[in-house]
């Protein structure tokens, strides 16, 4: 069972990783245009090189 | 966060001035100020990802614009483009095909921080995570985990679970205690129960080296209720931000004369005995008395009259009419709340009143549901603590059957459709205002149109010119010369034509256009100014040109039917709904619109007082009533209807009246939207069947005692999905 000791740590330290990811993502606006993010790489505008903002 | 029946319920507001006129005037005041760099433009029917490159590209390569973004989800651009104005850019993309109206940025700052939505978001996101790990622990606790370990795994779920249900439990706790306040029993009150009594039990059991501990169960509750709440609040806010929309379209401002010079003011500064002046094409922004100046006025959105009235010193005018050929000074006579426009509104709030509330499915079955679900649960306590004597046992199958019976499904049940129906019918240009608009849509049998700017676009058309080749550049030429209606008409009737060169062009405001030809004078304009006969009671409007000592030639004109309004008609007719045309118009007018769409049903030459009172009789028969109007004579009646819907070229109070807005021109979304909403009601009531039917498998297993905490998550999950499920069929 001392393998438990090492698992769980893990577990819910990629849990957090993955909610810390999350939590970026909703504060710097990612969400605001879902749908257009689906449409937009349908367009091979910036394929090259990333758009210059 | 309000609860859940709250959150249905209230129109934006009671009043649609109150709504309207701080937003309005907020909006006047700014316009004093430098306008922004940032302009946003929205985009009714931009869809796919062609549509974004498109107007991006082309709003990019117009000299003077920085950058250009395009927000699908909103149907928006944003334009950085220092000192253009929106009036440069809307020609821009009208030329590659797309709409564009102007929105005002400072009245959209609070829709685009959204941050109650990203709130809920977070939340989410942070039972979700919570979910997953528990779920994990509990998996192998259900397979077999034993003595310690199972101790040791309830320990950490519940320090998991319990920070989390505090964090992601507030909006219910929030509502269900709001409610409780109020002597009321929402649906958050038997969730918040379920929530706190689930991770109670569970310590207690925890602590006492139990068995079944349910702290996924309550986790997963918060996850699957907080989406259908986020769902819930994204429909919500759509529709708030559409209002906001609105109100951002007009600016309510006027040209104030004092002491001789000209001074910009918001309307609500206007006091009576002000002198303002009315440029051609404005609106007359306060009631009053006409001066100075000679013009026509087309009072379409006040009375529906398509025709537009010579306009001299001495008559009055109301606020709302709009003043076409020549410039005026009015004296105000009536502004802000004594004014006619003040008083309509008025009446507007009278009918709302009348319409009354509209109890919402969820609401009724929050109504009926909330108190079973407490006697159930109760009397499941008493029943095992009267056989078996053990408190423990008893309050653990009382938890056990508030989970299970907990109204998850049922709370996304609604939010669910409702999102998947609003969204389809924004995708066709429907903007919902109102949250039981859909559902009041699905029992409408009778529909009542307006004529002038809602079955047709309020702009006439040339359909007939009787002229000789030789006059037809003269009739271009001078056509052009006037913003009149008409003359405009004319003037892109002949697009084709070359204009002939003219001396001499004077406008006489209300009469019509006057120029030299070659030496001849040649005029354009009302029949009594060319002394022409015309018969007034014709279904045309008509222009007449003539040449000295010549016959005058008679130029006919009709408004132009709006696109899809005969399918629209022919649809509705065909699902067995009574059509009814309703117009302030010339009888003529009316009766000729009437038979080319084939409406069996018109009344004409209709007061605003004589629509409202219809509609209410209509509805005192036991008639649904959609009424579909543009104009400000719609406007008492539009919130008299069980449902309205109003274009987006209607009158702000209008548009702020009814449920729904139709942002495109087309017509026959109003006829899809009816069967939207009759489609999108059936899922609402399948869905409540569906969770219902789980209930009824579920709680006799709880009630006997025999649930455990993996019943418990796979008939909350199994619900949850199905209902989802069923509710996202309404997109194909």
């Amino acid at each position: 069972m001392d393998v438990l000791t090492m698992l769980i740590p893990i577990s819910l330290g990629l849990g957090a990783i993955g909610l810390a990811a999350f939590i970026w993502a909703l504060r710097t606006h990612q969400f605001d245009d879902p749908q257009g993010d689906a449409q937009r790489f349908l367009s091979s505008r910036w394929d090259d090189k990333p758009r210059p903002d | 966060m309000t609860d859940l029946s709250a959150g249905y319920a209230p129109r934006l507001s009671a009043c649609p001035a109150c709504e309207a006129a701080p937003l309005a005037q907020h909006v006047a005041a700014r316009a004093e100020t430098p306008a922004h760099d940032a302009l946003i433009l929205s985009l009714p029917t931009a869809h796919c990802a062609l549509c974004i490159t498109q107007v991006e590209d082309a709003l990019t390569a117009h000299p003077g614009v920085r950058s250009a973004r395009v927000n699908l989800t909103l149907r928006r651009v944003t334009v950085d483009a220092p000192g253009l104005g929106a009036d440069d850019l809307i020609p821009v993309l009208a030329r590659i095909g797309y709409e564009a109206h102007e929105l005002d940025p400072g009245a959209l700052a609070a829709t685009t921080a959204d941050r109650a939505g990203r709130d809920l978001l977070m939340r989410i996101g942070v039972s979700g995570f919570a979910m997953m790990n528990i779920m994990i622990l509990s998996i192998a606790v259900w397979s077999g985990a034993e003595a310690a370990t199972r101790d040791l795994f309830h320990w950490i779920s519940a320090a998991i679970a319990l920070p989390t249900v505090a964090f992601c439990g507030q909006p219910f706790f929030a509502s269900a205690w709001t409610s409780v306040r109020a002597r009321r029993l929402g649906m958050d009150v038997p969730i918040s129960l379920a929530l706190i009594l689930a991770s109670a039990i569970s310590v207690f059991e925890t602590a006492q080296s139990g068995h079944h501990a349910y702290f996924d169960a309550a986790v997963m509750l918060c996850f699957f209720l907080l989406i259908g709440r986020y769902l819930d609040h994204r429909t919500r806010a759509i529709a708030r931000s559409a209002a906001a929309e609105l109100t951002a379209l007009e600016v309510p401002r006027a040209t104030l004369l004092r002491d001789g010079v000209e001074q910009t003011v918001p309307v609500a500064d206007l006091r009576p005995g002000d002198l303002i002046r009315v440029r051609p094409g404005g609106r007359i922004p306060a009631d009053g008395e006409i001066t100075e100046g000679a013009s026509e006025i087309d009072r379409a959105l006040l009375t529906g009259e398509t025709l537009p009235v010579p306009a001299g010193p001495g008559m009055i005018l109301s606020a709302g009419e709009v003043n076409l050929t020549g410039p005026l000074v009015i004296r105000v006579t009536a502004a802000g709340r004594d004014s006619s426009l003040a008083r309509l509104t008025a009446l507007v709030e009278a009918a709302e009143s009348a319409r009354g509330r509209y109890t919402s499915l969820a609401e009724r079955a929050a109504r009926g549901y909330s108190p079973a679900v407490h006697a159930l649960a109760f009397a499941s306590f008493a029943g095992w603590f009267w056989a078996s004597g053990d408190l423990r046992l008893s309050v653990n199958i009382a938890a056990a059957v508030l989970i299970i019976t907990c109204p998850c499904a049922l709370g996304l049940a609604v939010p669910a459709v409702a999102t998947s129906a609003s969204g389809r019918l924004f995708r066709r240009g429907l903007l919902i205002k109102d949250g039981t608009a859909l559902e009041r849509l699905a029992e409408v049998d009778t529909v009542v149109f307006d004529k002038t700017g809602t079955l047709t676009m309020g702009q006439p058309q040339l359909v007939r010119a009787d002229l000789p080749q030789d006059l037809q550049p003269v009739a271009r030429a001078l056509a052009e010369a006037s913003s009149h209606p008409l003359a405009r008409a004319l003037a892109a009737g002949m697009a084709d034509v070359e204009p002939a060169a003219l001396q001499d062009v004077t406008e006489r405001p209300g009469q019509g256009v006057e120029a030299r030809w070659q030496g001849q004078r040649v005029r354009l304009g009302r029949a009594d100014w060319l002394g022409a006969a015309d018969d007034k009671d014709g279904a045309m409007l008509s222009s007449w040109l003539a040449i000295d000592g010549q016959r005058p030639f008679r130029l006919d004109f009709a408004d132009r039917l709006r696109p899809g309004a005969r399918e629209c008609v022919a649809r509705l007719r065909a699902e067995g709904r009574r059509v009814i045309l309703l117009s302030g118009d010339r009888p003529a007018a009316v009766a000729h619109l009437a038979d080319e769409l084939g409406i069996g049903e018109c009344y004409a030459g209709v007061s605003p007082t004589g629509k409202a009172d219809l509609v209410g009789q209509l509805s005192d028969q036991g008639a649904r009533v959609l009424m579909v109007g543009d104009g400000l004579n719609d406007t008492a009646a539009l919130a008299r209807a069980h449902v309205s819907i109003s274009p987006a070229s209607a009158l702000d109070a209008a548009r702020v009246a009814s449920d729904m807005v139709l942002t495109g021109t087309n017509l026959l979304p109003v006829a899809e939207a009816v069967a939207v909403a009759e489609r999108a009601t059936r899922r609402i009531r399948e869905n409540f069947a569906i969770s219902f039917g789980y209930n009824v498998v579920a709680v006799p297993v709880a009630l006997a005692g025999f649930a455990t905490p993996l019943i418990a998550a796979l008939a909350m999950s199994i619900s949850s999905i199905t209902v989802t499920l069923n509710a996202l069929r309404l997109n194909r």
